[in-house]
């Protein structure tokens, strides 16, 4: 099937079998492999990449779904000379260890920042309130995000140092 | 996963109509577990209609001082909208206690509805299941049945029904809309979506073949607190064990039976005068277990009690 994505900021013409997960199409067709394919069942998050600026499981979607869409992987956040700030806090507070979840979770963590700023709530933010950034927010907001290395108290680090750094 | 074909929906009467044209068709809008089953092969769809773009995701008030939440509204939008975290706390904390982040800015209002069941068994393509395939007998009656239901199951099925927002949403009197296959509309409270087991486990829900939930719309809020409890192996991101919405003088439990459970049973105790543990007791009254979820039903009592009491004011 023909499917147009515009992903990183460039339209992308594709011609998939319908099966195509949009994890797939952005990996094996477009070789962007910053995406990582852990579970492929949407449990451990290393596939989350922001589809029209809100964060989704990649593995959990067709490609065929997303004519039309803008997606942004690791790969449109920063470059090498000019880090996205949450890649430069991740480096910065030292927040992975082996690295394969780390696209995920800094994907997740910009799609994130973005739904706090949007005021969407999650069970720890208290009843009629704006949520806050809160180490307990941070938690709770990344809790789709698995590091088998257990970084979580560097990530958190990380999510604050570069909420502070974009604010 | 098994080949099938695409189409996207350009209207709800299209998608209605494409869904009885062609066999084995389904529908989808997140496709969060409607594609992580397909992966499994658990579901082997021919054709999938998309009816994620179709222009039912807003939530709008209603003329009685309601809320109509269109079916395509993302779980995070729906919980996130102003008017459902102030006149439906219990639906917005439902909504977050489920999935995670990722899954619920994907899936949408109708699609948690249509979720299927987490029973182990029914995952497991290498032990019989009758509601993965009839007939083939039930592996749960005596095996890992820890999540398995209290309330309405059958010597065919002991699964249970996993959304948390439905459970608010029994709570709440929702209604559910739909379109049926012949272009009626028609409107219908949500107890009656989702059916008990008894002989037929394969079907979830009362919908006729290639009927579409286009909305659910909730009644003004009851008068009284509410209160949405759930308890589950993990903090986050995790199928709950048992679950208690409480709205005003209504009380549903969730993850006990095949579909959200309204507790008729303990309401009538409570409005004749029952403590919160009394009510627990007399809807409990009619609890089963099947080995190793027998723990549930002192959990749902304690669970019930403390959510009952929290509702009225009184500190848990």
């Amino acid at each position: 099937m023909r499917t147009t994505i515009t992903v990183n900021g460039q339209a992308r013409a594709l011609d998939l079998d319908p099966r195509t997960t949009l994890l797939d199409a952005l990996r094996e067709h477009l070789r962007l492999t910053g995406a990582k394919k852990g579970c492929d069942h949407g449990q451990c998050g290393a596939c989350t990449v922001l589809v029209n600026g809100v964060r989704i499981n990649s593995c959990l979607s067709l490609a065929v779904m997303h004519d039309g869409d803008e997606v942004t992987s690791i790969e449109g956040l920063g470059t090498t000379e000019a880090l996205h700030p949450v890649q430069r806090a991740f480096l910065t507070e030292d927040a992975f260890q082996c690295g394969y979840c780390t696209p995920g979770q800094i994907c997740s963590t910009v799609g994130m920042l973005a739904e706090l700023e949007a005021a969407i709530p999650s069970q720890e933010t208290p009843r009629g309130a704006k949520p806050a950034l809160t180490d307990a927010e941070i938690r709770e907001r990344m809790s789709g995000n698995i590091c088998r290395c257990s970084a979580y108290p560097q990530i958190v680090a990380a999510i604050k140092s570069a909420a502070e750094a974009m604010a | 996963m098994k080949a099938f074909t695409y189409e996207r929906a350009q209207s709800a009467e299209a998608a209605v109509k494409a869904a009885t044209a062609t066999p084995a068709a389904k529908f989808i809008a997140g496709g969060t577990n409607l594609l992580d089953l397909m992966k499994l092969e658990i579901e082997q769809p021919q054709h999938l209609i998309d009816v994620g773009r179709l222009p039912m995701a807003a939530v709008e008030d209603t003329a009685d001082g309601g809320l109509k939440i269109g079916a395509m509204a993302s779980n995070s939008h729906a919980a996130a909208d102003p008017r459902v975290r102030q006149r439906y706390p219990l639906l917005s904390e439902a909504i977050v206690a489920g999935g995670s982040p990722q899954l619920r800015n994907k899936a949408s209002v109708g699609g948690n509805l249509m979720q299927r069941t987490r029973c182990a068994y029914f995952y497991d393509t290498s032990k019989p299941c009758n509601k993965r395939q009839p007939g083939a007998g039930c592996a749960a009656l005596e095996g890992l049945n820890r999540n398995a239901a209290i309330f309405g199951a059958s010597h065919a099925c002991i699964a249970t029904h996993p959304s948390d927002m439905a459970v608010a949403l029994a709570a709440l009197d929702a209604r559910v809309e739909t379109l049926s296959p012949t272009g009626q509309a028609r409107s219908f409270p949500i107890l009656e979506l989702h059916r008990l087991p008894a002989e037929r486990p394969e079907m979830d829900t009362h919908l006729v073949p290639g009927e579409l939930i286009t909305a659910v719309v909730l009644p003004p809020p009851p008068k009284g607190a509410q209160v949405y409890r759930k308890v589950r192996d993990r903090a986050s991101y995790a199928g709950g064990l048992a679950s208690i919405a409480v709205a005003g003088p209504n009380v549903a439990l969730g993850m006990v039976a095949h579909k959200p459970w309204r507790a008729v049973d303990a309401e009538a105790a409570l409005a004749a005068g029952a403590t919160p543990a009394e009510a627990m007791a007399r809807e409990l009254d009619g609890a089963s277990s099947a080995g190793r979820n027998d723990f549930k039903i002192a959990l749902v009592a304690r669970l019930g009690a403390a959510a009952l009491a929290e509702a009225k004011g009184e500190r848990t």
